[in-house]
């Protein structure tokens, strides 16, 4: 789960990370009102939308004075944000950030993840800060500095001395820096994050440390155990067939093209999109209906599908195991009745109950076409989606 | 001979009493494995479905000298089952749920290191060697003893694998999930190892899936390693970059762990790559010389 800048901030705060006062508005007037808690001008005026890239794209702006400030709220708030990362679509800003200034004699990155290849935590640190990291890893590698932090004895001071060892922090920085960390480790750890960055951390000319912009992600599997921070999720910022899926457990994840899939199981939701693409049709998503669907579950899997108006065919592709193929066939058989589905499905069952699977499709008297294997399935619905 | 579980298996199952937990295990049974009770904190002394059920795993290696464990409880309990299943000195633990949590798995992984005890999963559908026992959720149907081995990230997928390999005359071995979480117990070089002591298995059937590199890591260690053949199919050509695609695992970031690379580095490591997943079966037949 993503969440917002002004939310990151706040939660490294929580944390013992020095970060300037802020404050959140979605309006000019709640900018206008709140103004005189911050010390400035100047003020930061930075649009909250989760991508990166929003300095670029127009999104993030200095006030001089507060007439500039209203200003710059009026155009951000409501504009698109059209960045590498939202596509031409772009992404519409209903929140606005305004923050404290900060001097920057420096700017680092510091970064907190694990590193699944050695099943080790990582702090990721260099001295090119305020760029894009991946950038600073393809071109100058000898410029990111690693510090692994063990799982299972944690994050000790010594990490921080490292770290501001390799960074050429001495005294009263090397001490801020841990202090940082130390505080970054135990947001990871206790609110079950995947990603904790800092980009920029600054050094300002007086040599103290500020959190300038944060980016911090959950591990939704650990939302459960931390409603405070599922509380954060801001489903405006999601595409809302991806929300409706996912509060009926559905893994759904809308693509541009005409051929609807409903499999269960990632791995082999993910080989029918291939293999529909293979035979020349084009997948308009990936939906994964899970281990365990009943009747209710595959008729809003296949409403949220033909939500999508690109849709001209649905593959079913069901291979039971936990999943039983009558339980499928009839919620095939269910939706369609239900929702008068109009665009041709094809549907291959295998495995646990297969027989009495195609035995309710074939009694329906629906126009369901069964097909045998993988491949003849695909062929079909590329056929039948694709004829005039 | 075969890897993992077979006829010394004596498998308890952690969850026993829930819907899955008893559906699975009874199932398990049916197949042939020596399942031998179950443990769910609270309810020792009890028996459910024929079976004992014991307050820990230690009393189930006591009583019942329990050397694997089969565990279906709840994804943010699984931490201290895994870690349980490992202090009682287990061999072989499965952990079927899907759901845990990635920083639980860290510190799992990192506690399992230089202990005997072998983890599979989690959010995998466990191990099979058609004709001596089944630790899992896979239809037991479409199996049938043979010498393919087959290692897989996806569940569903890999019945789909397996479904194609017995439909060609092509029997199995051993054929494990190894789960599709960014941090797993047993990765494919762990599970390529034990097939490569085998003596029943002559091939190996890998299926993989795009983001991360395990894959190209894997096919570099099979060219220098492994000398049985080896299939691949590898899922996710269509998928776009920065996606999670139900598996935690499956998501391409900064131009790594594409479908184009993991093909590149398999290929030119010597392993025949299925174009689609109806080929599988049919790719394995191939790098058989068949």
């Amino acid at each position: 789960m993503n969440i917002h800048e002004y939310q990151a901030r706040q939660l490294l705060r929580d944390h013992g990370i020095p970060v300037k006062p802020d404050f959140m508005a979605t309006s000019v007037d709640e900018v206008e009102q709140k103004l005189s808690r911050l010390i400035g001008p100047p003020w930061i005026i930075k649009a909250q939308a989760h991508t990166g890239g929003r300095g670029k794209a127009g999104g993030v702006k200095l006030a001089k004075s507060k007439e500039e400030a209203l200003a710059h709220a009026k155009n951000i708030l409501g504009m698109t944000l059209v960045t590498p990362q939202t596509g031409p679509k772009g992404k519409l800003v209903r929140r606005i950030m305004v923050a404290e200034d900060t001097r920057i004699a420096k700017e680092y990155y510091l970064g907190f993840l694990a590193d699944r290849a050695t099943a080790s935590y990582i702090f990721i640190g260099s001295t090119e800060g305020g760029v894009e990291i991946e950038k600073v890893a393809a071109e100058t590698p000898d410029k990111i500095i690693k510090v692994a932090v063990d799982p299972v004895s944690g994050y000790r001071a010594y990490h921080g001395t490292e770290m501001s060892r390799r960074l050429g922090f001495k005294g009263a920085l090397a001490k801020q820096l841990n202090q940082v960390m130390s505080g970054m480790y135990q947001l990871f750890i206790s609110k079950d994050a995947s990603l904790v960055e800092i980009n920029p951390l600054v050094r300002t000319p007086e040599d103290t440390l500020f959190a300038l912009d944060a980016k911090v992600t959950f591990d939704d599997n650990g939302l459960a155990r931390h409603p405070e921070i599922a509380s954060l999720r801001d489903i405006d910022e999601e595409d809302p067939n991806e929300v409706l899926a996912s509060r009926h457990d559905l893994s759904y994840i809308k693509l541009d093209g005409t051929i609807g899939c409903l499999v269960n199981g990632a791995g082999l939701a993910m080989a029918t999109m291939d293999i529909v693409k293979h035979y020349g049709g084009s997948p308009a998503n990936f939906l994964d209906v899970g281990g365990s669907a009943s009747t209710e579950k595959v008729t809003e899997a296949f409403k949220i599908i033909l939500s999508d108006p690109n849709v001209r065919g649905i593959l079913v592709n069901i291979f039971g195991g936990i999943m039983k193929c009558d339980v499928i066939a009839e919620g095939i058989v269910a939706a369609s009745k239900t929702l008068g589905v109009k665009v041709p499905i094809v549907a291959r069952l295998d495995g646990t109950n297969v027989e009495q699977g195609k035995k309710i499709l074939a009694g329906s008297g629906l126009k369901i076409i069964p097909a045998s294997s993988l491949g003849e399935a695909a062929r079909l619905i590329v056929k039948e989606a694709t004829s005039p | 001979m075969a890897i993992l579980v077979d006829k010394n298996t004596r498998l308890i199952c952690q969850g026993f009493t829930g819907q899955h937990g008893t559906f699975h295990s009874l199932k398990c049974a049916e197949y042939g494995t020596k399942f031998v009770g179950g443990v769910v904190p609270g309810k020792g002394g009890t028996i459910h479905e024929g079976y004992p059920v014991f307050d820990t795993v230690a009393e189930a290696v006591e009583k019942q000298k329990a050397n694997a464990t089969m565990i279906f409880v709840p994804a943010l309990y699984c931490r201290d089952a895994i870690l349980e299943a490992v202090d009682a000195g287990l061999e072989l633990v499965i952990c079927i749920t899907e759901g845990v949590p990635a920083n639980d798995m860290m510190f799992v992984k990192r506690y399992l290191q230089g202990k005997k005890t072998r983890l599979i999963g989690p959010n995998c559908p466990g191990a099979i060697s058609p004709g001596k026992a089944k630790v899992g959720i896979m239809p037991a149907a479409i199996h049938q003893e043979g010498s393919v081995g087959v290692i897989s990230r996806s569940g569903t997928l890999t019945y789909e694998a397996v479904n194609q390999l017995t439909k060609l005359g092509i029997g199995q071995s051993t054929c494990i999930g190894i789960g599709g979480d960014p941090v797993i117990g047993t990765n494919f070089i762990d599970a390529l190892e034990l097939f490569k002591a085998d003596k029943q298995t002559k091939a190996v059937l890998m299926i993989g899936e795009i983001g991360g590199s395990l894959e190209e890591e894997t096919a570099r260690w099979i060219k220098k390693n492994f000398p049985k053949p080896v299939a691949a199919f590898i899922a996710g050509a269509t998928a776009p970059p920065g996606r999670r695609m139900g598996h935690a695992g499956a998501i391409i970031s900064g131009g790594k762990g594409t479908y184009a690379e993991k093909v590149k580095v398999l290929k030119t490591c010597g392993i025949k790559v299925a174009r689609t997943p109806a080929e599988m079966g049919e790719t394995m037949k191939k790098a058989m010389g068949r």
